[in-house]
């Protein structure tokens, strides 16, 4: 029997899309966000910070609770579900970026967050005086100058929603091509005693884990030596 | 006069805390379908035999990978027959323990009155998501897709399903109103006529035989062979059948 069946070729690309789709749209939302939380003063600026930081403690059943209630056709995921037809996000794909996107958020915003506030005020004051556009200065010096802190973040949100399980299993529901991902798909295989195909996928969650904080150090040790 | 009473105070001591020496504990691990039966079980035993029954509920495949990986229950009340039958034949149960405590009964049922009529509510399909709970892991999972198959249903109603972990997921997701329906245990929906059902008939899928067993961690132990006692006794069958669920020797 070849245990590199159809089923998880489809598990594995289906976790691969999930997880990419979240860092895309991570970045997108979490740059701005960290911009202004590592420039805003305010005591609200912590307050917004420590919302962002929530899943980092909460446990995944009560983001899972949550969301499954949230989503669905009494919630607001209910309304946005209808406008395409439908009754509820659960169990769909979209239903999981955006469980996925909350979860992972800490995660890619925390270390832009950091890199932004690491470069200071100095960079852009220099670039205001050559009258370079906020806008352009962004772009052209805080971007950069961040850019170890937006790997690190890429890096940990893909990895970190690749390693999503509890929240996947409450609001996903299973579907083969559509929620059911690699670590629900492990959970799966050994609650049937299939321990091969179990085995044979924890293994490749072993060797991935091992290369995503490799290649973290790696990141670090890198930015290090340019600094210095 | 007060050394008297201290005496007799120190004494009254030592008796209860005799009695509670007495009164032992066991870890039971229930199949989630049981939950709630079990845990009237627990309390009518608790107060017949001191005896006090840790109840832990899951999906009874999962049990069984646990038990094999030495988990600490001395009692499985499973969903299904074959895993305590193989709990036995890998040596990890007591062999003339096992015994059908309960006959489950499989529901197809909304949270909105109306909406399940009976089997032409499978046939006309006219709803977005079908939950039912693993078939691989769980025997209510495998009962529900045998009733589709059994239907001829199952390749057009496939595309619909949506899957739980356990068949209090199934439930849950069917409560919150993610799924329209769902193929739910009737001991899930028991003091409530709320919503719409349709008891599905058993010629449609093979019997759903929970069977309990005393596993080999609890051969010894006190609480756990009375607990298996106690859930052949009248008082436990009175409280599964209230649950919706038929007794071995009935049809």
């Amino acid at each position: 029997m070849n245990v590199w069946s159809a089923e998880i070729w489809q598990a594995v690309a289906l976790t691969l899309e999930l997880a990419a789709v979240t860092t895309a749209t991570l970045l997108v939302i979490g740059t701005p966000l960290a911009w202004w939380l590592a420039r805003g003063k305010g005591w609200w600026t912590e307050i917004i910070a420590t919302v962002v930081a929530l899943p980092l403690v909460l446990p995944p059943t009560v983001l899972g609770f949550y969301l499954l209630v949230l989503l669905g056709p009494d919630g607001p995921g209910g309304w946005i579900a209808s406008l395409w037809g439908r009754r509820t996000l659960a169990f769909t794909f979209e239903g999981l970026i955006i469980g996925s996107v909350i979860y992972s958020m800490p995660f890619v915003v925390q270390p832009i967050r950091n890199a932004f506030t690491a470069m200071g005020e100095r960079p852009l004051e220099v670039a205001a005086t050559l009258r370079a556009s906020p806008w352009h200065a962004f772009w052209t010096v805080a971007v950069p100058l961040a850019r170890p802190g937006f790997l690190t973040g890429a890096v940990l949100g893909f990895a970190h929603t690749v390693g999503e399980f509890g929240l996947v299993l409450m609001i996903g529901g299973n579907i083969p091509g559509r929620t059911k991902v690699l670590s629900v798909a492990i959970f799966d295989y050994v609650e049937a005693s299939r321990w091969r195909e179990a085995s044979l996928l924890a293994g490749g969650m072993v060797i991935f884990a091992f290369a995503v904080i490799l290649t973290m150090t790696l990141i670090d040790r890198r930015s290090a030596r340019t600094a210095s | 006069m007060r050394l008297y009473r201290a005496l007799v105070t120190a004494a009254g001591l030592m008796c209860a805390a005799f009695g509670a020496a007495h009164a032992a504990q066991t870890n039971v691990a229930v199949a989630a379908n049981f939950t709630e039966a079990a845990k009237e079980i627990a309390a009518a035993f608790r107060q017949k035999t001191g005896h006090e029954a840790v109840l832990s509920f899951g999906a009874s495949g999962q049990f069984y990978t646990q038990i094999t990986q030495g988990a600490p229950f001395q009692v499985l009340l499973s969903a299904d027959g074959a895993r305590p039958k193989k709990l036995v034949e890998d040596g990890l149960a007591v062999p003339d323990s096992r015994f059908t405590y309960a006959i489950g009964k499989l529901v197809l049922w909304s949270k909105s009155p109306g909406v399940v009529k009976g089997v032409e509510t499978l046939r006309a399909a006219s709803f977005a998501k079908l939950s039912i709970c693993n078939p691989g892991a769980a025997p209510y999972g495998a009962a529900a897709v045998e009733t589709m198959r059994a239907l001829n249903l199952y390749e057009t109603l496939q595309p619909k399903l949506v899957e739980g972990a356990t068949i209090t997921q199934a439930y849950q997701f069917v409560e919150t109103g993610n799924a329209e329906v769902g193929f739910v245990a009737l001991s899930q929906l028991r003091g409530s006529d709320a919503g719409s059902r349709w008891i599905v008939p058993q010629d449609l899928y093979s019997p759903i035989r929970q069977d309990a067993v005393l596993l080999k961690g609890g051969a010894g132990n006190e609480a756990a062979s009375a607990f298996i006692g106690f859930l052949r006794g009248p008082e436990s069958r009175s409280i599964i059948e209230k649950y919706g669920y038929m007794l071995d020797g009935q049809s």
